[in-house]
């Protein structure tokens, strides 16, 4: 998990500097780190916008208005607008378990919910497969009760669950920690109920650790591919992310409209990405 | 209102915290809790608050049994040692928080909040910083502001957790004779933990003594001071003097000192501890018959007083205090030897 740094203090003085590294060093660091950064960031981002423009503007808007990636958009905007909440839910629920409960088998509770961090993507997804999939353990029953979830939107949406779940929980659990129950004690003593403890005390305590977890567990749901391509079946219209919408288009040789697809999944992780400085910002 | 607190026992897994505490407070008093870390004293404070459950035991306030009653509905004003100010919130906000949670029929309106807001900061002198936010204030700011807070809520009793003790010595003691004047001029019921043996014994009515869970004494500053009921009193308070020995046929025996003890006559031997401050022992340039003798380490001239270090023969120091008359009667320098005899010793033998 990244943890922004504190800004060193401003102030260098003359014998600050001669304690540093000399310049050949410096710069031969600085000249790795931005070499490396342009190497492997900078210009795929860059290649992924100047690939989706290749034939022109009106071809990049006739591949994001196509019906199939329309709908592709539609339901990776569904999943994210349903796992996110869930997982928010979760967040709050287990750090506040966690950061305020003595119970047995807490440990358990913090290793299972790195669990999804740990797993590769493919075996999340390839579980769903084997606990709901036709020859799964409760296929028959799901079937039978006429219940769709692997290949359908229900395996994709509990797919983006399932390896996003760490992300606000960690967020919370440490806020929530380094803050102390302190001032929820106070609050109750002075009469407030378990909600208004809630919203008045710790919420507006935690809130930007809250937001930061929010931001990357969307970021996460919405580039899922590895869990969701298991579970998806990649109907076209039907259960395609855009993640998943990307690959299909790139194997059919369609390099520019593959790109255009994925240009809008660069613009999230950039708005993302802004999103989160200034969240990190208020946090420390 | 009062408290009593009847029989509690409190464990956080193998730690027991109260062994067994009972403590009636009557109401308007000014109560200090006094003890070392982890004697305890904390807990029962949380306790009375409801933030703890006892194992066993129960609380009562005014007679009525509270002990199952939530810390919400316990009225209580509590002030945390380290203040748990609402850090988002400004000082008028922290302050008025008790009076904007309540149940809206018994909500005041909001002109009436301000009102009693600005009175309540004015008590604690800090009208001026109704717009600040807690981390924009200092210690004492603070700690005055966590005050006004618990106040706000008119409650029947106010409970301190190490009120002081995060502050540096100048303000620790203009706040303690503020919080004096404070509970006089509010008479309500309050109880202060503290490690610090000064503050409890300048700022309280009464004392109660912890240690390892249990109550060691309960009594007035001078009570506590002058009649340690037991060893660990005598040592917790003030600097003390420590002769180990026996007791035997009446007569207790700490290396060459030999005193009555008539409370063992029997010919059993016994362990046994004299204490002795550091104003109860006497120095003299020859041996007197008693014949405890020691070095002189360190003068050091402390107003009226003069606080000597001596070195025993066994490489142990002993503190004592003269009156700068006699002092400059002995004019005894550093390196020279010196008789000492205790005016005045308290005796415990071993159980």
């Amino acid at each position: 998990m990244t943890v922004a740094a504190r800004p060193l203090p401003a102030t260098r003085s003359r014998e600050q500097r001669r304690l540093t590294e000399p310049p050949i060093v410096r710069w031969t660091l600085i000249a790795v780190a931005i070499g490396f950064l342009t190497l492997f960031l900078a210009i795929p981002l860059v290649a992924v916008f100047v690939e989706a423009f290749a034939n022109g503007f009106g071809a990049y808007v006739s591949a994001i208005v196509e019906p199939d990636a329309l709908a592709a958009l539609r339901l990776t905007l569904l999943t994210a607008a349903i796992a996110v909440p869930a997982n928010l839910l979760f967040g709050l629920c287990a750090g506040w378990a966690i950061a305020r409960f003595q119970f047995r088998g807490k440990q358990l509770l913090i290793s299972l919910i790195d669990l999804p961090f740990a797993v590769s993507p493919v075996i999340s997804g390839l579980i769903f497969v084997l606990i709901a999939g036709r020859q799964g353990l409760i296929g028959p029953w799901l079937s039978e009760h006429g219940i769709r979830i692997v290949f359908d939107v229900p395996g994709v949406v509990l797919a983006s669950v399932f390896v996003s779940l760490p992300f606000i929980a960690r967020e919370v659990i440490p806020i929530m920690e380094a803050g102390g129950a302190d001032e929820e004690e106070a609050a109750r003593l002075l009469g407030a109920g378990g909600l208004q403890t809630f919203f008045r005390v710790t919420l507006p305590n935690i809130k930007w650790g809250v937001f930061y977890g929010v931001i990357l567990c969307t970021a996460r749901v919405i580039g899922e591919f590895g869990a969701v391509s298991v579970v998806s079946g990649r109907i076209r219209g039907l259960t395609n992310t855009l993640p998943l919408h990307v690959e299909i288009l790139y194997n059919e040789y369609r390099f520019q409209a593959a790109f255009a697809v994925a240009s809008i999944l660069t613009c999230l992780a950039l708005v993302t990405l802004i999103v989160k400085t200034v969240a990190e910002r208020h946090l420390r | 209102m009062s408290i009593e607190v009847r029989h509690l026992v409190k464990s956080f897994g193998n730690f027991t915290a109260l062994r067994d505490v009972s403590l009636t407070v009557p109401a308007g008093q000014l109560l200090a809790l006094l003890g070392p870390s982890g004697s305890g004293k904390t807990t029962l404070l949380r306790v009375i608050a409801g933030l703890e459950t006892p194992d066993s035991g129960t609380v009562l306030f005014d007679g009525d049994d509270a002990t199952r009653r939530s810390a919400r509905d316990r009225r209580v004003g509590f002030v945390f040692q380290h203040y748990a100010l609402f850090r988002h919130m400004t000082v008028f906000e922290n302050v008025a928080f008790g009076l904007r949670v309540r149940p809206r029929r018994e909500r005041p309106s909001e002109a009436e909040i301000r009102r009693r807001v600005h009175e309540l900061l004015e008590l604690v002198q800090l009208e001026y910083l109704g717009d600040r936010y807690p981390s924009q204030l200092s210690g004492g700011q603070r700690q005055r502001v966590a005050l006004a807070r618990a106040l706000a809520v008119e409650p029947r009793v106010l409970l301190l957790d190490e009120p002081f003790g995060a502050l540096d010595a100048r303000v620790r003691q203009e706040l303690r004779r503020w919080l004096r004047r404070l509970h006089e001029q509010i008479q309500v019921t309050s109880i202060f933990v503290t490690h610090d043996q000064e503050e409890a014994l300048e700022l309280a009515d009464r004392v109660v003594v912890m240690n390892e869970g249990r109550i060691e004494q309960d009594g007035t500053p001078e009570t506590v001071v002058e009649h340690p009921a037991t060893p660990f009193v005598m040592t917790f308070i003030g600097t003390v003097n420590v002769f180990h020995g026996r007791v035997q046929n009446g007569k207790a025996h700490l290396g060459p000192l030999a005193i009555d003890y008539p409370e063992h006559p029997s010919d059993e031997a016994r362990q046994a501890v004299g204490y002795a401050r550091p104003h109860e022992l006497e120095l003299s340039r020859f041996d007197v018959g008693e014949g405890l003798w020691a070095t002189v380490r360190h003068v050091r001239p402390a107003g009226a007083l003069v606080r000597i270090e001596l070195e025993d023969p066994d490489g142990g120091p002993i503190h004592v205090e003269l009156g700068r008359d006699r002092y400059e009667q002995l004019r005894i320098a550093n390196g020279e030897r010196v008789y000492v005899r205790p005016s005045n010793l308290r005796l415990f033998a071993a159980g």
